[in-house]
């Protein structure tokens, strides 16, 4: 008898303690449910309740005839198709609800329903970032981690089913967070909006995630942790210290759903806005180079062109991002010598990000061909010069100088829509497309040319995006620092959001593009997976194949 | 502690720390021993099996 049967006959005390964890939880949300006397948390409890449920109806059915064959298999695989799915459902929800809110902003007569307060656009508006960034995104980051995780280190992912534990546990805390926002349940601190008893949760549930990656490291078989995982801990340790950090708060009541922060003034905006740059720089950069650092060397079928230039890359960007937060607060209460040095480490970030940059591009030398043959991998590449683009951009708008036209003007949300769309979406699509057959054992994508499609109607919809978002936030800044030659402002507020209309259509219309190419997608990954193969497209075109 | 203290002490050793952190980086990831791991460990995405 080998260890690993030994192994599988040993008590399942993962399969006792968590889903007893998640009992306990859902035991306080009945009473919270019970005795709050806000309809707002007794709507939170509910929710969780419910949700909470539904995943114990799942795991009872899962295991009801004995442990499935995933639980026996060399690589856990059910539940990074379970990722799969849930990314490709929150990131079309996520983009769906970014359509309506630039449509609000478009037409503000049209989608305006007062006596609907739930679409209201600083209702929406939250829900669109969260639901973009930490459900979409945190999926994807969440299921490539456990893809990667256990190739790179050849070993099952630990824990047994502790990572379903973390799988569901997320996608209750998004809803709950999510459904939140809709009913007026927020803490105001941007992309931290959830309140107290969802932040909590969430802290469980990532503390249950570093375990499960950094058990699986530990079981390694391969002796060096390849960079992918170095990045994918970085992500998870530093989300879960700006995570615990930024939402120290106090409830007013352990049955009421508002909570205080427990710091005041400059102080508190100076943690929230550490926290919300290293939200850019942990969760939407280090996460997503893991993913880089993995599939494009993967697809390309190439290793990456500079392994040293990868270990240089990892420790100068995780040393210099977690100081630029203050750029976010230039020219307020913060110390000025705080400012410049959030500035200084901005410009510094040039650095390491045109470093990975370089080193993802060039990858690709003596195979550049395949961009050609490979709507996928071109896909990936492209998402790596839009991270070079927009992390060139960001320095330049951390420059007090540039701050001062750029700052609170449509700009930031062009460049923010650069690297998210860009850069975070395209790198997620591009990893999506490569797991989907992987994961289903499909020799390849349902269809190519729906890939070929989605790659350009997407990118002249970012491209649409963020060229009227420069315009119009240029032309926003310029237009309210111009004085007249008695000294007063040339113009009135409404003036400037009068001149906004025609770029905000464009932008709507770039989303739309944007959302259209998703959907593409989605029909095309749900095809794949289900074994289908286009009748256009027999499957002697094998571009990705052919020098395999 | 008071907050002219902690500002001139990040201020100054901020930097020395800084460049410390640096060279061991470079150090480490441009160490002639180590390449042959390195070399090695950029192969791992390519060559595992398939499952």
């Amino acid at each position: 008898m080998n260890t690993e049967q030994a192994a599988r006959r040993d008590p399942r005390w993962d399969l006792f303690f968590a889903p007893g964890m998640l009992v306990a939880a859902l035991l306080l949300a009945l009473i919270e449910a019970a005795k709050s006397p806000e309809p707002q948390m007794q709507i939170q409890a509910w929710t969780f309740l419910l949700a909470g449920i539904g995943v114990l109806v799942w795991t009872v059915r899962r295991y009801a005839r004995g442990i499935p064959a995933d639980d026996q298999s060399p690589y856990a695989n059910d539940i990074v198709k379970a990722g799969v799915i849930a990314s490709m459902f929150w990131g079309l929800a996520g983009m769906a609800v970014g359509l309506i809110i630039a449509l609000q902003l478009a037409f503000p007569n049209l989608f305006y329903f007062p006596d609907l307060p739930f679409t209201n656009f600083g209702r929406i508006r939250p829900l669109h970032t969260s639901a973009v960034i930490f459900a979409f995104g945190g999926n994807v980051l969440i299921a490539t981690s456990f893809y990667v995780v256990q190739r790179t280190c050849k070993a099952r992912l630990a824990g047994g089913f502790w990572p379903w534990f973390v799988f569901w546990g997320y996608q209750m805390f998004i809803l709950v967070a999510g459904t939140g926002y809709l009913i007026g349940v927020t803490e105001g601190r941007e992309y931290a909006e959830p309140e107290w008893y969802a932040d909590i949760w969430l802290t469980l549930v990532w503390v249950v995630y570093l375990l499960v990656f950094l058990g699986t490291i530990w079981k390694r078989k391969e002796p060096h942790i390849y960079v992918a995982n170095w990045f994918y801990l970085a992500f998870i340790v530093t989300i879960a210290m700006l995570h615990i950090v930024n939402n120290l708060s106090m409830p007013v009541d352990l049955l009421s759903t508002k909570s205080y922060s427990a710091f005041a003034g400059v102080q508190d905006a100076l943690t929230q806005w550490w926290y919300g740059h290293n939200a850019v720089g942990f969760f939407l950069t280090a996460g997503f180079l893991a993913i880089m650092y993995y599939f494009v060397p993967k697809r390309a079928e190439r290793p990456i062109y500079s392994y040293r230039l990868s270990i240089v890359h990892f420790w100068t960007l995780i040393f210099i991002y977690i100081w630029a937060g203050p750029h976010h607060l230039h020219y307020t209460a913060l110390p000025v010598w705080a400012q410049t040095l959030g500035m200084t480490f901005s410009i510094m970030l040039w650095m390491p990000s045109w470093g990975g940059m370089i080193n993802g591009l060039m990858t690709l030398s003596g195979a550049w061909d395949k961009l050609r043959t490979d709507p996928v991998l071109r896909m990936l590449v492209v998402s790596v010069a839009f991270y070079g683009m927009s992390t060139f951009e960001g320095p330049v708008m951390s420059i007090k100088a540039v701050n001062s036209l750029s700052h609170y003007t449509d700009w930031t949300i062009g460049h923010v829509h650069s690297g998210a769309l860009g850069w975070v979406g395209f790198v997620s699509f591009g990893a999506l497309y490569c797991l989907v057959p992987w994961l289903w054992k499909r020799q390849r994508l349902y269809s190519n040319s729906l890939v070929e499609w989605h790659f350009w109607i997407s990118t002249i919809g970012i491209v649409f995006y963020i060229t009227s978002m420069w315009v119009s936030g240029i032309m926003q800044g310029l237009m309210w620092r111009a004085y007249n030659e008695f000294g007063f402002l040339e113009y009135s507020f409404v003036e400037t959001v009068a001149a906004m209309h025609p770029y905000y259509m464009i932008r709507a219309f770039g989303g739309l593009l944007y959302l259209s190419g998703t959907v593409i997608m989605a029909y095309n990954l749900w095809r794949t997976a289900r074994g289908d193969i286009r009748a256009a497209e027999p499957l002697a075109l094998k571009p990705q194949l052919a020098t395999a | 502690m008071d907050y002219e203290t902690v500002s001139t002490f990040a201020k100054s050793w901020g930097v020395v720390y800084f460049m410390l952190m640096f060279v061991a980086v470079c150090a480490y990831a441009f160490w002639p021993r180590n390449k042959e791991k390195f070399d090695r460990a950029a192969n791992i995405p390519l060559n595992e099996d398939e499952q």
